[in-house]
């Protein structure tokens, strides 16, 4: 698989950043951290506008940036779209010239996506012929998600696009987001620090702490770490897990979801099987039992699991880490853990009393 | 009343052509020079900034005196043109130059730096190229700042007149602008003549700048 792989180290007056990350190029690339992380100043050298004086940068087959050898394409040589927190749009322009700036700069066999794809996703079919200035903050902020997708381009970077949104807003666009991703399977690094946006939307985490890579992984193996949860307020996350349908029980008003050949119960959902679902899970929603016959429960969703790993939170509260054929969080009371006499290794079973769905759907 | 005489009407050409190229001098120099200065972090915008505005405060005979040195025959320029420029059209316009730089200049400053480099930036993620970005995005943008050069470098062109006198003289046809006619027609008593060109001269300046405001208020650009 296609892969990018950048190492930038860039000293800034108050801040540096130094990099060394290697992700493959497909599905929702997340840079999360906190505020002054340096997450839009590493997107900014992924795009060519700052120019670290060390850089690599390598996409697919491409060679963006090799200082070793003086290399670097500017911005406007690279197949990059880019959208910005604010939505930067030309006041000069009305929509439809604002949406097809790009896309009249890009050679003609190059233009794998077209104006009515981009205007029928993003909903935007009415404001073609508006002016900037009478467009809301969420629709501008459509237009230039629009205007940056018509130039086709083969990565796709967004600087918390729906920062500047108020909650609604936000709401509104997610969908969006997603419909975009699925459609065009454009590979987007998506820089936010809204872990809400990132649980919806991201495929893989890249953590930045003071300009440094801390976690690289699946969105449940970075917010399942021990080490990670806690911070960056992830911290009553279980596990984000993704399963398909197996089976509806509408007698019961069930769904069955299969998820390494186990099962989880969710509420009846109006999806086909086989379907893909994004599952939530608190931590605090599940309990460790030793043996499942010795204990029956009301419980419907019991997994059989191994412990990877256990750590004291505060005098009483412990986190432990599972591994249910992917990590998952349950957080127990200290108490629990001396009187089961829990270890790391051990084979037990996770009670989950409640799973959430995410209203996205992945196909 | 008296009706405008051949040598007013040469004078009034002269003017114009002499405001018009000055005009077209400055913002093909004074673009590059206005960008830097919006967007420079360089220790030595300030003093590059003070030439510039240098012209506003000094006194239009010394400006005109150093200009006059420098393109007489063993000036710099006029040694580097192998001839004399003082007292010629050629003269005159390199010396307004000099003396409407400011006015030109200043406006372009602020209106890029209104504009800041986030426009650009999206155009460059457009695929736009550096000039390419320039011409169909920051300079659309930076209409009015444009609009403002213009019409202020090229009224204060029109109504120079120190340096006019000290680098080019009168010679009729060549170097004799509206300014200096009014000068000329007083000194020998033509006050009817002068009143002509005189209320021109406030009329056009007057009009101009009615124009330039109402434009702006007309058709604002919205940054957002």
């Amino acid at each position: 698989m296609s892969r990018l792989l950048a190492r930038f180290d860039v000293q800034f007056p108050t801040f540096h950043l130094n990099v060394e990350m290697d992700v493959p190029m497909s599905g929702i690339t997340a840079i999360f951290g906190p505020s002054g992380s340096g997450k839009t100043t590493l997107l900014r050298c992924l795009a060519g506008l700052e120019r670290a004086p060390t850089g690599l940068l390598q996409v697919g087959d491409g060679i963006w940036q090799d200082e070793t050898i003086g290399l670097f394409r500017p911005l406007y040589n690279r197949p990059i779209g880019y959208v910005f927190q604010e939505p930067r749009l030309f006041p000069h322009y009305n929509v439809r010239a604002n949406l097809l700036y790009g896309y009249k700069r890009i050679p003609m066999e190059e233009r794998r996506i077209v104006m009515e794809q981009v205007v029928e996703i993003l909903g935007i079919g009415h404001l073609l012929e508006r002016r900037i200035h009478k467009l809301s903050g969420g629709e501008q902020q459509r237009v230039a998600i629009g205007r940056a997708l018509l130039t086709s381009p083969k990565l796709l970077l967004l600087d918390e696009p729906l920062a500047s949104l108020d909650i609604q807003r936000k709401q509104e666009l997610l969908p969006f987001m997603c419909r975009l991703h699925e459609e065009l399977r454009i590979p987007v690094l998506y820089v936010s620090h809204a872990v809400g946006e990132i649980l919806q939307l991201a495929d893989r985490v890249v953590l930045l702490q003071e300009g440094h890579i801390v976690g690289v992984g699946t969105v449940n193996e970075v917010f399942t770490s021990l080490t990670f949860r806690g911070q960056f307020g992830a911290h009553r996350i279980g596990a984000i897990l993704e399963a398909p349908v197996a089976a509806h029980e509408a007698e019961y008003g069930l769904t069955r979801l299969e998820f390494k050949g186990q099962f989880l119960f969710v509420p009846l959902q109006a999806v086909a099987v086989g379907q893909v679902m994004r599952v939530h899970i608190l931590s605090s929603d599940v309990s460790v039992v030793i043996g499942r016959t010795g204990c029956p429960t009301s419980v419907l969703n019991v997994l059989e699991a191994t412990i990877i790993e256990i750590r004291e939170m505060d005098q009483a509260s412990v986190d432990v880490r599972l591994d249910i054929g992917a990590p998952i969080v349950a957080s127990i009371t200290r108490k629990s853990l001396i009187a089961l006499g829990l270890k790391p290794g051990q084979r037990v079973f996770a009670h989950i009393k409640a799973v959430a769905l995410n209203e996205e759907l992945r196909a | 009343m008296g009706a405008l005489t051949d040598l007013d009407l040469s004078a009034l050409w002269v003017t114009i052509r002499l405001a018009t190229m000055t005009v077209v001098v400055l913002l093909i120099m004074g673009t590059p020079l206005a960008w830097w200065l919006a967007h420079t972090r360089s220790r030595f915008r300030p003093i590059v900034e003070a030439l510039v505005a240098l012209p506003i405060v000094l006194p239009p005979t010394v400006l005109g005196f150093y200009i006059l040195i420098a393109l007489g025959p063993y000036g710099p320029l006029g040694r580097f043109a192998d001839l004399s420029l003082a007292f010629t059209f050629t003269g005159l316009v390199i010396a307004s130059v000099f003396y409407s730089m400011p006015f030109v200049i200043q406006p372009l400053q602020s209106a890029f730096e209104a504009v800041g480099k986030a426009p650009l930036e999206a155009a460059w993620s457009l695929r736009a190229s550096k000039w390419d970005a320039f011409l169909t995005v920051i300079s659309p943008i930076a209409l009015r700042g444009y609009i403002s050069a213009i019409v202020l470098g090229f009224a204060h062109t029109m109504g120079e007149f120190g340096v006019v006198l000290m680098v080019g003289g009168s010679i009729p046809g060549q170097t004799r602008v509206l300014s200096t006619t009014i000068f000329e027609h007083v000194e020998v008593g033509e006050y009817a003549h002068a009143h002509v060109i005189s209320a021109f001269m406030l009329t056009f300046s007057f009009l101009v700048l009615l124009a330039v405001f109402i434009a702006n208020r007309r058709f604002p650009i919205h940054v957002s």
